[in-house]
């Protein structure tokens, strides 16, 4: 059994069976008072973020989480199949459990996979993919520096604004955490 | 970091001027005391001597010896000093912490409400933080008015319930207090007086300044009456007692000494480190201090 002393950024317990992770915490005693831990707490399976104020050294159930890499490999009906890359164990996680992210996901991409009592919750991707684009309006040469935009749709459907000689074709850099585009790839 | 040090020195040294003009003297008084105060939110530092005796606690703030003081005598006194709490950390709270504390003989809480306004008001002329909004005075709210119009609650439905009022209070009106500029709050309900004395009107004599949501300092017009102190601490005893809290023991010195003549009088206990972080407009306490627990 944790307490609310063992609360940081990071931490995950379980409130009403489900498992939410510690966002922002902060320690309140109104003077002569009882003492508090205010957190903001990120609700793991729907990811809807909330604040709860805690008793301080109110017990706390911790959730049982692990976080496993794995390797994307395909489709299958409205869910995305991985592998474990050490046991070599397959786990299917649906479209809306990824959300965004299966946007980041081609054949061989390792993520971090969350399971919550040993089932597939949702997934985070590498910080960086590089994706080919496959559709946008043709490039402007010569037009490396301008601050203007198009946007551009890249080859799992994701839709991101690009600088203006970015062509159909090219390969780019993609920030995972923001969905923006950061470089092209050379070669 | 040396420009951190350079700001706290010159925060002590304000201070110092401060109280040296209003004719203070600067007093010092022991860390490790009989009994580190009652009051049932507070958790303190044991203190053990070489084969395991004890001979103390860390004073959680120098309150009791400052009184005595003023018992044997003492007009006006002010110290900054460490003061320990056992189990308080966060953002605006360190275990090991740095307290100014002041007293006024023959005064009532009015008087350091005044002092608390012009203190923090010079510091901040002497730090070269130009701070309009810290120039006196300062808004007034009774802890009633406070809930009222933060909660939408009556201190009255609260009473009962002292859990959900420090809830209520840690949540809904804390965090909006003082927002633009420094609050000071009165008229706490009696159970909660600690070692204040009661106003006519029944209420605490009480009262604690707030800057942008943050507890500056706690004040009290004193408790005078002996009785009526060993009264409080043997409920605060009896609580600790049956919370499953350490039961520290009554300082029948002081209790004494408030018993001998303790001159009506007026005490702040503010918080440097906070004012300081306050000042700045720095994230945290620890953002302000040379050395927090954590980077020891």
């Amino acid at each position: 059994m944790a307490d609310t002393s063992d609360i940081k950024k990071g931490f995950k317990m379980l409130l009403d069976g489900v498992p939410f992770a510690v966002v922002d915490h902060q320690f309140v005693k109104p003077g002569k008072g009882q003492a508090f831990i205010r957190t903001r707490i990120k609700n793991m399976m729907t990811g809807a973020v909330i604040d709860r104020t805690f008793k301080s050294g109110e017990k706390l159930d911790k959730a049982d989480t692990e976080e496993r890499t794995m390797q994307y490999l395909y489709p299958e009906g409205d869910t995305r199949v991985f592998m474990d890359t050490k046991s070599y164990e397959q786990m299917a996680l649906t479209n809306e459990q990824l959300g965004e992210n299966v946007h980041y996901l081609l054949d061989g991409t390792e993520v971090d996979v969350m399971l919550f009592e040993g089932r597939p919750i949702g997934v985070t991707p590498p910080t960086f993919v590089e994706l080919l684009v496959t559709e946008t309006e043709p490039g402007f040469k010569g037009d490396t520096s301008s601050n203007t935009t198009k946007p551009a749709t890249l080859e799992t459907g994701l839709q991101v604004n690009v600088p203006l000689f970015v062509n159909t074709g090219d390969r780019l850099k993609v920030d995972t955490r923001t969905s923006s585009y950061v470089e092209r790839v050379k070669g | 970091m040396v420009q951190v040090l350079e700001l706290r020195a010159a925060l002590l040294s304000a201070i110092r001027h401060f109280f040296a003009d209003r004719d203070f003297i600067e007093v010092e008084t022991p860390a490790i005391v009989p009994s580190p105060g009652l009051d049932v939110h507070l958790s303190a530092f044991e203190v053990r001597d070489p084969r395991g005796e004890r001979v103390g606690w860390l004073a959680t703030s120098p309150e009791y010896q400052m009184k005595r003081l003023l018992s044997a005598g003492a007009q006006r006194i002010f110290q900054v000093c460490r003061s320990y709490r056992g189990e308080e950390r966060g953002r605006h709270h360190e275990r090991e912490f740095t307290m100014l504390e002041w007293y006024r003989a023959d005064a009532t809480s009015d008087a350091l409400i005044g002092d608390t306004e012009e203190l923090v008001a010079f510091v901040a002329d002497s730090l070269d933080q130009p701070a309009p909004e810290v120039q006196p005075p300062w808004q007034r709210m009774t802890v009633d008015e406070a809930l009222q119009f933060h909660a939408h609650l009556t201190l009255a439905s609260l009473l009962d319930d002292e859990e959900r009022f420090f809830r209520v209070w840690a949540e809904e009106v804390q965090p909006r207090l003082g927002n633009e500029r420094p609050i000071v709050v009165t008229d706490w309900p009696a159970s909660m007086a600690s070692l204040a004395k009661l106003k006519p009107n029944g209420m605490a004599d009480r009262f604690e300044a707030f800057f942008r949501g943050v507890e500056l300092c706690n004040g009290f017009g004193e408790l005078t009456d002996a009785t009526e102190q060993r009264r409080r601490f043997e409920r605060d005893q009896a609580e600790r007692q049956a919370g499953g809290l350490p039961v520290y023991p009554i300082d029948e010195r002081f209790l004494a000494d408030l018993g001998r003549g303790m001159p009506e009088s007026g005490g702040n206990a503010l918080g440097v480190d906070r004012l300081l972080m306050l000042l700045l407009g720095a994230a945290s306490i620890q953002a302000v201090m040379p050395f927090p627990e954590e980077q020891l």
